[in-house]
């Protein structure tokens, strides 16, 4: 630690390269100080020490020394090989110089005043053979057995953890758990700047590995348990990313491949980059809508990794195709992958090794994980919790989407997924039985989805052989929901009563148009009698008039038979009754 | 293994070896530079060679801080370390041999108790 003129405390960290452990440390080890790892036989200590020689040799250039007292260099080697890690080729090339310490104590026997300075030779020629910046003592209590004198052994001790600050070397010390102390025989003492405890635990036949930093002086450090792996590569701890939650967030929209689905979110479907859950009851179709998300990413040209924890690939790609999605030709494009474990195959914290490491080689778009409730079975809810946070921080950090579902069980909540993951999800889709007389239909809502409008309704879910599909669940005035046959029965009522409605109307309009149509009749019959009149009655007055001309003409025709003279006239008048008769 | 090297040996007896039975006793005497430690244990080998194997040993001392690669061979660790390379099986004493008792114990020329 040193003291800047800001008054700054800095103290400088020595990177291990190990997955995770630089995370947590922010920074990895204090620099030219030794840090003691302990745990029990087995918990990978001197895993977590080669490896940070290894890394340190190959990744940040500072060649180091490995001083073991029980493997010898052979071993070792051998050991390390199948993590990727060629001791023998760092040691030929000058990065890495080993001594192999071995003390016998049936060989020995101890006649006064000694001190460890041979010890101290060897590891101050190993260093300077190879110029290392990092050393490695594994384990030095082996020597408590091997010494008789721990007086002595515990002084040569401290001497030599204050030697290795002095020489300005970063230097791990392991040491086995004991059984009250953090190691057998009180390291912990000596090294007291920083302290990782490892652990191995087996529960209900799984194994799961930890690490926890007991203290580290001078720097801030995460505290917590951290599960760990031993897997191809060497260590990794998890959390394999950053806990900040600093990611990119994408505004682009991806379709679910389900029309209505889209619509229902907002128009546009799920964010790109987001986490969804999908959870719900046994049968209700989880795989179907994550089958169909596979095969609209596949279209879209996006590469897709289908984790598939419950059924075998061969099953989801013949179960997809009676829905209408041919899955198989989107994995001989390659655009598809499989990556199929049971759960109990092996623990929680090898799957999300091998989780990431799937992810991290295919680099997909979009991650299915088909169902994140079979994990559980291999770890309690708040350690599948917590490898689901670091993975879905994982996948965001890549704007990777990732589609989970999730078994709840008709028991509990279905607002309750079994890990309580709920924080961590952007769009959580829940399908839902709905029993209605005798039957059983699927209804689909959506419970939250951040960042977008989203459709408040629940709708039917229907899954055919043409692929999976929503509809509007009829909500009658009754204010229930009705679905399947009882809806197609209300639906089929509606129908006739509308039908009814039809043609009563239908019928009320020929009606109206048949009285119209008589009275039309009417006014056309009135109105040709008012003709018919009007023609009569100029009849009439033409005859009149003929008869008015004809009686003159009469008249004057008689006058003149009579020869009837002006004065004659009045008598002629009088004549004329007889021609009134005719 | 068979034949002590002359060039590394600090010539402590004046005697011929090996003796008449062909016993030889070779004496690795590791120290780190003239410390009193060490200079008190050399005096103690030298004192037991002559009293128990007289004509038949040779005392090497390998002062490691001028050889550091050499602590390696041996296994040597704590310091003084006395090595007993012949007769086979190798002994290790360690510490300034002040106990005579125990490192003729040590060197088996006494059977422990």
């Amino acid at each position: 630690m040193t003291l800047k003129k800001t008054g700054k405390v800095i103290l400088e960290k020595c990177p291990t390269g190990i997955k995770g452990l630089d995370e947590i440390t922010q920074g990895g080890l204090p620099r030219g100080r030794p840090t003691l790892i302990c745990g029990s036989a087995g918990c990978g200590k001197t895993l977590a020490a080669v490896e940070f020689l290894v890394r340190g040799a190959l990744e940040y250039g500072e060649p180091g020394v490995l001083m073991t007292f029980e493997e010898t260099p052979e071993d070792l080697a051998k050991n390390f090989i199948s993590l990727g890690f060629d001791v023998n080729d760092l040691v030929a090339r000058r990065l890495l110089a080993i001594d192999n310490v071995r003390v016998e104590r049936s060989e020995i026997e101890e006649t006064g005043e000694y001190d460890l300075e041979g010890l101290f030779i060897r590891l101050g020629c190993a260093i300077d053979s190879v110029g290392a910046k990092r050393v490695v003592l594994d384990t030095v209590e082996a020597l408590f057995s091997a010494l008789p004198n721990e007086m002595i052994l515990r002084a040569e001790l401290r001497r030599l953890f204050q030697w290795l600050k002095d020489r300005g070397v970063t230097a791990i010390i392991t040491g086995e758990s004991g059984d009250r102390t953090l190691t057998r025989y009180g390291l912990e003492e000596y090294v007291a700047d920083c302290v990782i405890l490892l652990d191995f635990r087996v529960r209900e036949q799984i194994s799961t590995r930890r690490l926890r930093i007991v203290k580290y002086r001078g720097s801030a450090h995460g505290a917590d348990e951290y599960p760990f792996l031993i897997g191809e590569q060497g260590l990794s701890v998890l959390p394999v990313t950053s806990l900040m939650l600093d990611y990119p967030v994408a505004r682009e929209r991806i379709a679910t491949g389900i029309p209505k689905l889209d619509a229902m979110l907002g128009g546009q479907g799920f964010y790109r980059g987001s986490t969804i859950l999908v959870s719900g009851t046994a049968g209700m179709g989880k795989t179907s809508i994550a089958t169909t998300f596979t095969d609209a990413a596949c279209r879209r040209g996006e590469r897709c990794l289908y984790f598939a924890f419950e059924e075998p690939p061969q099953q989801i790609t013949r179960n997809a195709s009676s829905i209408g999605l041919d899955l198989a030709r989107w994995e001989k494009k390659g655009l598809l992958k499989f990556h199929a474990a049971r759960p109990t195959l092996y623990g929680l914290e090898m799957h999300l090794l091998a989780i990431h490491k799937a992810i991290t080689d295919y680099r997909p778009r979009v991650v299915i994980m088909d169902p994140i409730s079979n994990l559980t079975a291999v770890g309690t809810p708040a350690e599948v919790k917590s490898i689901l946070t670091r993975l879905t921080d994982y996948l965001k950090m890549n704007s990777t989407t990732a589609l989970l579902t999730d078994l709840t069980h008709s028991g509990g909540s279905l607002e309750r997924t079994n890990e309580e993951i709920s924080s961590l999800i952007d769009t959580w889709l829940l399908l839902r039985d709905i029993e209605l007389n005798g039957e059983r239909n699927r209804g689909l809502y959506i419970l939250k989805s951040r960042g977008m409008a989203h459709c408040n309704q629940i709708r039917e879910f229907l899954i055919s052989d043409r692929g999976v599909d929503l509809i509007d669940v009829y909500t009658g005035a009754g204010g229930g929901i009705l679905t399947g046959s009882a809806r197609a029965a209300q639906e089929a009522w509606e129908k006739a009563a509308e039908n009814t409605r039809v043609s009563e109307m239908e019928r009320r309009r020929l009606e109206k148009e048949r009285r119209k149509k008589v009275l039309e009749a009417q006014i056309e019959a009135l109105r040709a009698e008012i003709a018919a009149e009007a023609a009569e009655l100029a009849m009439l007055g033409i005859e009149e008039k003929k008869r008015q001309a004809g009686s003159l003409a009469d008249r004057l025709a008689m006058a003149h038979l009579r020869k009837a003279d002006a004065a004659g006239r009045q008598p002629q008048r009088k004549r004329e009754q007889p021609g009134d008769r005719r | 293994m068979k034949d002590a090297n002359p060039r590394r040996k600090k010539k402590a007896a004046p005697e011929e070896v090996p003796d008449e039975n062909g016993e030889k006793w070779i004496l690795r005497l590791y120290v780190a530079g003239q410390t009193p430690k060490s200079l008190t244990a050399f005096d103690n080998l030298k004192k037991i060679g002559e009293e128990h194997l007289r004509g038949k040993y040779v005392i090497e001392v390998i002062d490691l801080v001028k050889n550091p690669q050499l602590a390696k061979g041996d296994q040597i660790v704590a310091l003084p370390t006395l090595v007993r390379r012949l007769p086979e099986p190798v002994k290790k004493i360690i510490g300034d041999l002040a106990n005579t008792e125990r490192v003729l114990v040590g060197l088996d020329l006494r059977p422990s108790s």
